[in-house]
């Protein structure tokens, strides 16, 4: 399956990603309208310290520890892809403390929300990784890894 | 101090309108042109910081940023324009010498605009490049006058050693130091994919690029730095670098902040100290002292690369070549007045040296009208800005022709012309690790591989149309070429007959 993979060594922290992923997500044609004034939620983010940065999102792990974790149902594989259920999700943000690699996060309803692969909006694929000037974040297939457990 | 105020050339244009404060104008800017205002929630720029390198412009994702020129103006004056006024503030200021990069931005003729290429029409057919095969391949070094045969009458390969080059086309001189480590290795990658060759320039050649040698053309400049058996041993060729078209008759000078590291070792020059090149060779003072290094370098090499030596296009360049093609080398290399650097004093960079034009033309005739033109190869250089030149160049005379200013725009350059300062925003003339991580050579490697695939179609485009269907035969033949607008003297040095005739 392809998954978002990060080149840390290309990652300038410019920040893009996180606009490109909200302004994908938002569900506005207009980049402007969607972002200008907002404070964004985007569903991947820039950690940076020491002159080294990466871009941390949803790694959609073969076993994931917030599926498993899910009370209601709402977290679920599909084709590979973890996907939320908003409709289900009552807020316990029992996955949002389980993911390891804090790529779950709540939205400003109270419910959460995820890197879905940008499957289900009008972008198609990551905009995070067409968004990225410099290559750092790719979206490939490789060998299956090891889960989060 | 406000007798030295001058207002700034250029003025960040910010469309507030759709700009979404995401702050990556900011974060890319080296030179701290942008800053975020938290109590207004918006971001400012100061012009006065901005080197024109349309970092941010290119960066911001909703289109809300360009770069304008100012409009404000001295009173206008046709004797003194703004740049030269403002060039005697700033030295009436500093007591310096002006410096700069790049090539020469005055507004010189440029005979490659003032040529234009032959096609076939009627009584000679025109080839279509995408049904026959087209030769663009190359080969650099002295050629043997005669066919020798074996007693049975077969053809003896009797060749001496040539770069083979796929397309006439190669990236020029500049130095691990002046460029990053990405640079280079997009460079090298790209020249090993194509099948040409890249050059290290003066700085050496980092331990990681030795894998790329067989693309390699390593030079030995004035200041030696880097040259060990090793390095030259590493290399396709070994050029002898006496001038640059950029600086004819001065050195070259790294400043410390950018000897640094890998480029230190790499130079073997301490880490920090000014890599200073001088501006003659001092053991050259005669065709006879370059002919010692050509052999020298030969022999150090065993025989087995051929010896490029470059100059700068300057007065009495023909006869230099002449001195050049005797002394031993198989290739000679001439950098016109418009090539680049990294940085030179402006006066020079402005004034010095001749254009490459007409300085191929007069080398390539003069080294034809002494029966020593199959001795070596020329190459040409100094502002190539497309496939058209590369064209008119062969047609003129020149083998092959080296590229840098194209190849660093291929990679991300804008031309802002400030290499010098070191703080390329780009990540290409910088030895700052957050700025040369900007240049990913996989994607700059792959540009550049594109820009030379590009030409090459269109080389052999143009070469169909003229019903040549190999670059070897289209060299030298300036038939194929006619002046617009040049006089009398312009056409006879470049050896061609104006349009209509």
């Amino acid at each position: 399956m392809k998954r978002i993979y990060v080149k840390e060594d290309w990652c300038l922290g410019c920040h893009l990603c996180e606009y490109n992923c909200a302004y994908a997500n938002s569900g506005n044609p207009d980049m402007v309208k969607a972002l200008k004034d907002v404070a964004i939620r985007p569903r991947i983010r820039i950690e940076e310290a020491g002159g080294i940065s990466f871009a941390v999102s949803c790694r959609h792990c073969e076993e994931p520890l917030c599926v498993r974790n899910c009370i209601t149902g709402s977290l679920r594989i599909v084709d590979g892809v973890i996907t939320v259920d908003q409709e289900k999700c009552v807020g316990c943000f029992t996955c949002v403390l389980s993911c390891p690699y804090g790529a779950v996060m709540p939205t400003a309803a109270g419910v959460v929300q995820k890197c879905e692969l940008c499957l289900r909006n009008a972008a198609g694929s990551p905009a995070c990784v067409t968004g990225c000037p410099n290559g750092a974040i790719v979206y490939e297939e490789k060998e299956a890894r090891e889960c989060a457990m | 101090m406000a007798i030295d105020f001058l207002y700034p050339e250029y003025e960040v244009a910010r469309n507030q309108s759709r700009c979404i404060v995401c702050r990556v104008c900011e974060r890319q800017c080296a030179n701290e042109v942008h800053a975020y205002d938290a109590e207004l929630n918006c971001l400012k720029s100061d012009d006065s910081k901005c080197v024109n390198c349309h970092r941010c412009v290119s960066l911001c994702p909703t289109r809300a940023l360009k770069i304008v020129k100012s409009d404000h103006t001295f009173k206008h004056n046709a004797n003194w324009p703004q740049y030269a006024i403002e060039e005697i503030y700033r030295q009436a200021g500093s007591g310096g010498v002006l410096l700069a990069s790049m090539g020469n931005p005055k507004d010189y003729p440029n005979y490659w605009d003032k040529m234009l290429l032959n096609a076939s029409q009627v009584t000679n057919p025109s080839i279509d490049p995408l049904r026959e095969p087209m030769e663009t391949r190359v080969c650099l070094g002295p050629k043997n006058h005669r066919i020798e045969r074996d007693s049975q009458g077969r053809l003896i390969n009797n060749m001496p050693r040539n770069l083979v080059l796929s397309t006439p086309i190669m990236f020029s001189a500049m130095s691990f130091g002046s460029l990053s480590y990405n640079a280079h290795a997009s460079m090298a990658r790209a020249a090993s994919e194509l099948g040409i060759f890249y050059n290290t320039g003066e700085g050496g050649l980092h331990e990681d690029f030795y894998q790329y040698g067989a693309n390699t053309i390593v030079q030995v400049a004035s200041g030696r730095f880097g040259v060990h058996r090793d390095y030259l041993a590493a290399g396709a060729a070994i050029e002898i670098k006496m001038g640059q078209g950029a600086k004819p008759g001065i050195g070259g000078h790294l400043p410390g902040t950018k000897n640094v590291g890998d480029v230190s070792r790499t130079r073997m020059v301490p880490e920090g100290s000014d890599a200073i090149s001088p501006a003659p060779h001092h053991d050259i003072y005669s065709i006879e002292d370059l002919r010692q290094l050509v052999y020298s370098l030969k022999e150090a090499s065993n025989n087995t690369k051929p010896v490029i030596v470059k100059i700068a296009a300057v007065n009495n360049v023909a006869a230099i070549a002449s001195g050049i093609a005797r002394s031993g080398a198989d290739i000679i290399s001439l950098d016109g007045f418009r090539g680049g650097t990294g940085a030179a004093p402006t006066r020079i960079r402005d004034n010095v040296g001749i254009p490459i034009e007409l300085a191929l033309a007069a080398v390539d005739q003069r080294l034809r009208d002494e029966g020593i033109r199959d001795n070596v190869s020329i190459l040409a250089a100094g502002s190539i800005h497309s496939s058209a030149d590369v064209i008119k160049a062969i047609a003129l005379g020149a083998d092959a022709v080296y590229i840098a200013t194209a190849a660093l725009m291929a990679m991300g350059c804008h031309l802002c012309r400030t290499c010098q300062l070191g703080r390329c925003n780009w990540g290409i003339a910088t030895q700052v690790p957050e700025l040369s991580k900007r240049l990913n050579p996989d994607i700059a490697s792959k540009r550049l591989v594109n820009l030379i695939t590009a030409w090459t179609h269109e080389i052999k485009e143009m070469m169909g149309g003229m019903g040549i269907n190999s670059i070897e035969a289209l060299r030298g033949n300036r038939l194929m070429l006619r002046g617009v607008g040049l006089n009398e003297k312009e056409l006879s040095i470049l050896g061609i007959m104006h349009a209509g005739e």
